[in-house]
């Protein structure tokens, strides 16, 4: 066999599995999970004491190339991935241009290609240049290789637009990932508008700007029946929307990021400018209710929303600075720490969440170590000691909110189609 | 020599009772230097200050620079009405090009909030809020609070009523800290649409009814209505906003006799405020402005005394 990790713990919740046992690899696909392998592979890995998962995907991230590579390039973004534990990312295609077109998805691809160490999936524009307007080539780009579509960073506005997307994605069973914000409601806005908000001086972003494309989003794939797909959900409301629509039927998933779970607005009050991001961070209630989801399951996903930003756009005034924190390196160790160890969910809800369920969302054949499925494997260490380092960072931005965070536990091991490819 | 607890002066937020009291006490000692012959004293001499000013500004920026001319500094004026970034240099540059040239005091004025904290941290010079967007406008405030001191013998267990647009209005909420900071009832009162979310949290009663506000009030503040509110759906007109929340001498027939009005400027005469009241004997707009000579001059002395200035003693 080419690559045998031993008594490692494999969890798997789509086998239903969590069990110590030797997981044995051949030609880039799990081939046996046994207690015991007899066979010595070509390659063995020690791993007693470590998880065993099938691989992570952060199935929302922002690559910046082509456009902003000061920022992120197709490869620092991947190489963070892999560092972070994730063996696939989903780029987001509010690049420059816009990946709104073949072109741009196949230079995607290929660059992917060409440098990237983990897989990478391109979403692409709902609309043409994500202008809101005309319908961008989505067949043509699905045939290419995206796996989504959506104006994230410029969601569309118009109702009758994102009706007629709706309707058209389900030609190729494309899930349709929304951002969803009125910008009428958030127009100015720079962080969550209460309290903090007014003794800060800085102008509010209503929780209702989300609230109200959630629940339009709702009621449209309700009609079109699409695929719809809420993305960084980050208010009470907007979730207690998507539980409700579900009971209906309606086909609805959503996801949610790390600092919308570790972060209040009262993080805001330095000032600082790697607090800032949209949707902003919001009051402790919307906090403890978007814990409540992940545990409970009504959240499907934990993605990063990875937004990287040179640090001079970020050296500036609150309200100057652009929106977005990277998180693809930070991510993984900060819900095994923060959610895992104190048992607020279950290291199976975790592969859910990073695994499992973004694989299924973006119809991946991933997400499962069942023999025959991609060896793609996040390999953890429960009681790995670090501490978060942005000089540190394989990606080329800093703009972390999680500075200086002692965790415990965090990826040790990221193999894809059966190659290590990053190890600590 | 006395001297603040802070290297900076950000806000009101950051000051204790006790700091509060002390640049007042000496706001009110160094008032009497506009009263000599000589308006000068040689406290700041061979100390030198910066006016940085990102916003247009004249009646702030003058009382600062009168302040530190009548303290004897060295005063540098950096003024910009385009921000830093259209002319392509942060914020963060200019002011470490400041620096450089190694000032002791820098004042700042700027569109953003939270400009002068990102000052602060960055920089040696000690940093004067001079108004950071609609966050704060600490000096607006101690020179509204000497202003009701000197008139009222007292501040606290008073009513203060602020009226306007609370939300865009950065002296609403330094008054607001800086007044319940020191035991006065501090009422708000303006269109809900111009009061912003939670403002009770910073200790002050809110209504929508004007009468209510300045029913048993000790002092009536009022403040600027910007024309361009109307055109963000804020309120409906100017002149639907006179007849609700405008200063009438009307109103004040229902005010206490002893009532005082006060007004940050500048004024709109007929918008927020009637000419009859604005010129009344009740009114210390005027008092307000001298105050605010005194005030700075307190402020930029008590602040050199943190950089560990030799400053000659004054007695009192």
């Amino acid at each position: 066999m080419q690559l045998i990790l031993r008594q490692g713990r494999i969890v798997d919740p789509s086998q239903k599995l969590n069990t110590v046992a030797d997981l044995g690899i051949e030609d880039g696909r799990v081939v046996e999970i046994a207690p015991k392998i007899g066979t010595k592979g070509k390659k063995e890995i020690d791993a007693r004491g470590l998880l065993v998962l099938p691989g992570f995907i952060d199935m929302h991230v922002h690559l910046r190339e082509p456009g902003r590579e000061d920022a992120e390039t197709i490869e620092s973004g991947t190489n963070a991935g892999a560092r972070g534990g994730f063996t696939g990312v989903a780029c987001m295609p509010n690049t420059q241009p816009v990946n709104d077109s073949e072109a741009v998805t196949s230079f995607i691809l290929e660059r992917a290609r060409e440098v990237s160490k983990i897989a990478v999936y391109p979403v692409g524009a709902i609309t043409k240049g994500s202008q809101g307007k005309t319908l961008a080539e989505i067949g043509e780009m699905h045939r290419t290789g995206i796996v989504a579509i959506s104006d994230d960073g410029h969601p569309v506005q118009d109702s009758q637009v994102m009706r007629r997307a709706m309707e058209y994605s389900k030609l190729f069973n494309l899930p349709v990932i929304d951002h969803c914000e009125d910008r009428d409601l958030s127009a100015g806005g720079v962080m969550n508008e209460g309290y903090y908000s007014t003794a800060l001086g800085l102008r509010g972003i209503n929780p209702a700007a989300e609230e109200v494309q959630v629940v339009r989003d709702l009621i449209l794939a309700h009609y079109t029946g699409a695929h719809v797909h809420i993305a960084h959900i980050s208010t009470k409301r907007s979730l207690e929307a998507v539980v409700r629509a579900r009971r209906q039927k309606t086909s609805i998933t959503c996801e949610a990021t790390p600092h919308h779970l570790l972060l209040t607005d009262a993080e805001v009050t330095s000032y600082n400018t790697n607090t800032k991001m949209n949707p902003p961070l919001r009051s402790r209630e919307d906090v403890d209710a978007l814990v409540k989801g992940i545990a409970s399951g009504d959240i499907d996903v934990i993605a990063s929303d990875h937004a990287p930003h040179n640090i001079n756009d970020k050296m500036l005034e609150f309200d100057r600075a652009p929106f977005g924190v990277v998180g693809l390196e930070t991510s993984v160790s900060l819900i095994f720490d923060r959610f895992v160890r104190p048992g607020i969910i279950s290291i199976e809800r975790m592969v859910q969440l990073f695994s499992t369920n973004p694989a299924r969302i973006l119809r991946l054949e991933r997400g499962t170590l069942a023999k025959g499925a991609c060896a793609d494997i996040t390999v953890l260490d429960p009681e790995l000691e670090h501490q978060i380092d942005s000089k540190r960072f394989l990606s080329r931005s800093r703009n972390t909110p999680f500075e200086g965070w002692k965790l415990r536990g965090g990826p040790t091991m990221t193999i894809v189609r059966g190659k290590v490819v990053w190890n600590l | 020599m006395a001297s603040l607890s802070h290297k900076d002066l950000l806000g009101i937020e950051q000051l204790s009772i006790e700091d509060i009291n002390l640049i007042l006490d000496t706001a009110e000692a160094l008032r009497e230097v506009a009263a000599r012959p000589v308006k000068k004293v040689p406290t700041l001499r061979g100390k030198t200050v910066v006016n940085l000013f990102f916003e247009p500004s004249t009646r702030t920026r003058s009382s600062f620079e009168l302040a530190e001319k009548r303290l004897s500094a060295d005063i540098l004026n950096f003024a910009s009405t385009t921000s830093s970034v259209s002319k392509g240099e942060t914020l963060l540059d200019t002011a470490h090009n400041l620096e450089s040239m190694a000032p002791d005091i820098i004042v700042i004025r700027h569109q953003s909030a939270g400009a002068p904290h990102l000052l602060g941290r960055e920089c040696r010079s000690s940093i004067v809020n001079a108004g950071d967007g609609m966050h704060e406008h600490p000096t607006q405030a101690l020179l509204d609070a000497l202003t009701v001191r000197t008139v009222k013998g007292r501040l606290d267990g008073l009513k203060i009523a602020i009226i306007g647009d609370i939300s865009h209005s950065r002296v609403a909420r330094s008054d607001t800290l800086l007044f319940h900071k020191m035991g006065a009832e501090v009422w708000v009162c303006g269109p809900p649409t111009l009061i912003p979310w939670d403002f009770d949290r910073l200790g002050a009663r809110i209504t929508g009814c004007m009468d209510e506000a300045i029913d048993g009030a000790d002092v009536i503040m009022m403040l600027r209505l910007q024309h361009e509110r109307q055109n963000e759906a804020f309120i409906p007109s100017t002149r639907e906003y006179y007849n609700f929340y405008g200063l009438t001498r009307e109103r004040m027939r229902r005010a206490k006799k002893d009532t005082i009005v006060m007004h940050p400027g500048p004024l709109n005469r007929g918008v927020e405020i009637d000419s009859d009241v604005a010129d009344a004997d009740y009114s210390v707009i005027l008092n307000q402005v001298a105050n605010g000579v005194a005030t700075r001059m307190a402020v930029l002395y008590l602040l050199s005394g943190y950089a560990g200035l030799k400053v000659k003693k004054t007695s009192r």
